[in-house]
């Protein structure tokens, strides 16, 4: 155990190094705008896993964090000018509040209803920021980029790197939840709530708790992105296509284990990139689409499920 | 500003397009109402008719209604398929069917909108016919001809599909499959055979109610995730699998959406349903008319 | 007079649940002092489950209180009442599925053990294997539990309840649907706990086994408590053998 953690950690410190060591050597534009992207869609995967996967909450609403996240980042932006480390510190405080009143008002609905109510809660939000004349309504808001800080010498460079640092700490947070007893409380009420009630996990605590931290991350991935595109506008940063990627990322990666959405989320957000220059965007929502069908008929428990049962196969050839 | 007139013209248009909800909740209400089935996708099934519906209209110039009657058949046969893919790869194997069944509906939705647009691009799509440009005057009041047809249609389609539960052999069998699976199989039928049977009626229906979707409005891709705030809003509402209260609550829905539109303009308009929803869940998820305990 | 001298662990008064327009129970009141091996019984649909459920927290009851150890735990979610000491098993096994019979327990002694007797990861893992062992169900620690048989089933559910380490133990048809040796084992099981100053309701439909436990039992019949007493007093009752017979 012990020696896992640091492993995971050295790991994570030479994953940081090196996206430092890209945005000093390499001087094209382009492979951090896409980059960005897949690394946005990991914390975003994880971040659903955490109450989708650990809890089996299935949150249609990524894309309501993420458009909230997005608008946070605008309004202080516009009405302040602060820093974007101040704006992603508020996100994530918002989405921490929005996941508690959401979680209070859904967590006590079970299965579709609860991803029903989750659609409900993306669609009036967006209609709400789609009314609120401050932030551009629907129109959207145009947004100038402020001057780059050392020791990065473009923007997107820097946001880049500020996404990678997310990734580190969203999959060091999902991954101490899973090893913790917060991840065992909320296997036993994926298993079976009642039961897990009666064994004494306080399951709508958990539930809530999970929410929270699971719409902070959101959030947080979505502040950055007003920035990225100098651009942000209600219909694209409340898209449910949000929503599907980052529940077919987990679904696909595997939730039983923190390594499968990041595992999902590089797959598919590779695939994406790839298709979305060589054909077009509708393409790569068809191929999210047939894949994360294909994985729930064929592989329910995603790739990690497909790499745990290879392994057995393989022990038992052994002994 | 707003005036007697105004709301009474908000209310009489609410009352038509309420029953047009019904008419294409009614799948729903037998899908997800009577047989559980977590039907994210009945919305994209509904937008689809409506592109098959344009196709038959543009290209061979058949009546919309005609066209949805024609399709109606194929749908039948691709709910029974649906269906049986479903409890083959979910049902049948019991347990954690819910997150995957979800995401399952959830992903067939996605690929029928991107079909949708690779197939026919992202503009708006309508029908033509004698009836949809036309209205009628009442005194002050214009009542569009498309929603009168759309209205007339929808009455028809709920009273046939009620009477149809309700006194034929499979209809009743359906309501009993909803009400124990068990005492069924006990009783020599085939419960699952029951449902896929059921599926397919009420996917059959989204023929009819595709036609009347692009009658009512023009179409486009993306139409069913508005959709699903208003067909689920209505199948929870009205407690889950029931037909009158589908129609009951397809109008309250209906008239809370014209009012709102007459009050504060069209920009408020798709949260009323979802608003809604997530009120009737919150609050008495059984339904305000539950059939269910 | 014996139990009027003692403080009874579980004081159920006047409570009344009501399901829509049917009442599953009516004006139930019973003490259960500490240690006793108390038997539930009753015909289908008389309330058994209902009055379990309404113990353990799953059903909230109104009107009507029940409290534990002098504390009123009417309003009390299930978790805490577990905590504060009552477990209960399943009347159709509820396992966690996609865990192995020692992480089963783990919930347990994560969620709801003794903190101040149970303090490391050691203590928590040395707890859990002490259990199983003495469950005999030792050698299935690694074993995922939809992997049991129906006998282990109802061993596992029992020993992920005595992980919560309960003054009150409730057992919901432990024994249903198990061959008469396999009955004869889970019994002794819980005659073991029951020394071990664990008070147990017991509710069964296998007569015998009912009888061999309980020092006192009682039999509802349609929400309500028709007699009480002794096993003897109870059997020989006129309207509990019209119950069970049905006429």
């Amino acid at each position: 155990m012990k020696r896992n953690g640091i492993y995971f950690w050295i790991g994570a410190a030479l994953f940081l190094a090196g996206a430092m060591l890209m945005t000093q050597v390499i001087g094209n534009q382009y492979p951090f705008f896409a980059c960005y992207v897949i690394l946005q869609f990991i914390v975003l995967a994880v971040a659903w896993s955490i109450l989708g996967g650990y809890a089996g909450y299935v949150n249609f609403g990524t894309s309501a964090f993420f458009g909230v996240g997005v608008y946070t980042a605008v309004f202080l932006f516009k009405a302040t000018g602060v820093p974007l480390a101040v704006q992603i510190a508020a996100a994530a405080a918002v989405g921490a509040l929005m996941g508690f009143a959401l979680g209070l008002l859904t967590l006590r609905m079970q299965g579709i209803f609860f991803s029903i109510a989750t659609i409900a809660a993306t669609i009036i939000i967006e209609t709400a920021i789609t009314n609120w004349r401050y932030v551009g309504g629907a129109s959207g808001i145009q947004l100038q980029r402020p001057a780059v800080m050392a020791p990065f010498d473009n923007y997107v460079e820097m946001l880049f790197f500020v996404q990678a640092v997310m990734v580190v700490l969203a999959v060091a947070i999902s991954r101490y939840i899973q090893n913790s007893w917060i991840g065992r409380g909320l296997q036993a009420l994926k298993d079976d709530e009642l039961a897990a009630e009666c064994t004494g996990v306080p399951t709508l605590r958990l539930k809530l708790t999970a929410c929270v931290i699971s719409g902070a991350l959101m959030c947080a991935a979505g502040a950055p992105a007003a920035m990225y595109l100098q651009y942000a506008d209600p219909a694209s940063a409340f898209n449910l296509n949000y929503s599907v990627s980052a529940l077919a990322m987990s679904l696909i990666g595997g939730t039983a284990h923190w390594a499968g959405p990041v595992i999902g989320a590089i797959l598919l957000g590779v695939t994406q990139q790839l298709l979305t220059v060589t054909i077009s965007s509708e393409v790569n929502v068809l191929v999210l689409g047939v894949m994360l069908v294909l994985f729930v008929v064929a592989a329910p428990e995603g790739i990690i499920g497909l790499i745990r049962k290879v392994r057995s196969k393989r022990n038992e050839g052994e002994g | 500003m707003f005036s007697f007139e105004l709301l009474l013209d908000a209310v009489v248009i609410g009352v038509l397009l309420g029953c047009f909800y019904a008419a294409v909740s009614l799948g729903l209400s037998i899908s997800f109402g009577l047989l559980d089935v977590p039907h994210v996708a009945h919305p994209a099934f509904l937008v689809l008719a409506s592109y098959a519906v344009y196709f038959l209209n543009e290209h061979y110039g058949v009546d919309p209604l005609l066209a949805g009657l024609l399709i109606t058949p194929l749908f039948f046969l691709f709910g029974l398929v649906a269906y049986r893919l479903y409890y083959e790869t979910f049902e049948k194997r019991g347990s954690d069917a819910g997150v995957r069944g979800i995401a399952f509906f959830f992903g067939i939705a996605f690929i029928i909108e991107v079909l949708i647009i690779l197939l026919f691009g992202v503009d708006q799509r309508s029908v033509t016919a004698d009836y949809v440009g036309k209205a009628w005057r009442l005194g002050d009041m214009r009542i569009p001809f498309r929603l009168v047809v759309a209205f007339v249609v929808a009455a028809a389609l709920t009273i046939l599909l009620t009477l149809y539960l309700s006194r034929t052999f499979m209809g009743r069998a359906i309501r009993a499959v909803a009400q124990d699976q068990e005492a069924l199989r006990l009783m020599g039928a085939n419960p699952i055979r029951i449902k896929q049977w059921a599926f397919g009626i009420a996917t059959a229906v989204l023929g009819i109610a595709g036609a009347l979707l692009i009658i009512v409005a023009p179409v486009e891709p993306t139409l069913d995730r508005t959709y699903i705030g208003r067909t689920f809003c209505v199948v929870v509402m009205a407690g889950l699998g029931s037909m009158s209260g589908t129609l009951v609550a397809a109008i309250i829905l209906g008239v809370a959406e014209a009012i709102v539109l007459t009050l504060f303009g069209a920009s408020w308009a798709p949260a009323i349903s979802f608003a809604m929803l997530l009120g009737v869940l919150a609050v008495r998820p059984q339904g305000l008319f539950g059939r269910r305990s | 007079m014996a139990p009027e001298t003692q403080a009874p662990l579980l004081r159920i008064s006047a409570l009344t649940k009501r399901f829509g327009g049917f009442t599953a129970l009516d004006n139930v009141s019973v003490d259960i002092p500490p240690g006793q091996r108390f038997g539930l019984i009753g015909p289908n649909g008389s309330g058994k489950t209902t009055l379990i459920n309404c113990i353990s927290g799953a059903f909230r009851t109104e009107p009507g209180t029940v409290t534990f150890r002098d504390e009123d735990i009417t309003r009390l979610p299930p978790h805490i009442r577990t905590r504060r000491g009552i477990a209960r098993s399943f009347q159709i096994p509820r396992p966690f599925r996609s865990m192995t019979v020692a992480e089963n327990l783990m919930v347990g002694l994560d969620f709801a053990a003794d903190t101040s007797v149970i303090v490391s990861e050691a203590h928590r893992r040395e707890a859990m294997m002490s259990i199983l062992t003495r469950m005999g169900l030792a050698s299935k620690a690694n074993v995922s539990a939809t992997k049991l048989s129906q006998v282990e089933l109802r061993k596992m559910e029992l020993a992920r309840a005595m992980a919560t380490h309960p003054k009150l133990l409730i057992s919901d048809e432990a024994m249903a649907g198990l061959s008469s040796s396999e009955v004869d084992e889970v019994l002794d099981l819980l005659m073991s706990l029951a020394d071990q100053d664990i008070t147990i309701i017991m509710i069964e439909h296998i007569m015998q086994a009912v009888m061999r436990f309980s020092e006192r039992v009682m039999c509802l019949e349609a929400g309500k408590i028709i007699a009480i007493g002794t096993p003897d007093e109870v059997m020989s009752n006129q309207r509990v053998q019209e119950a069970y017979l049905g006429t």
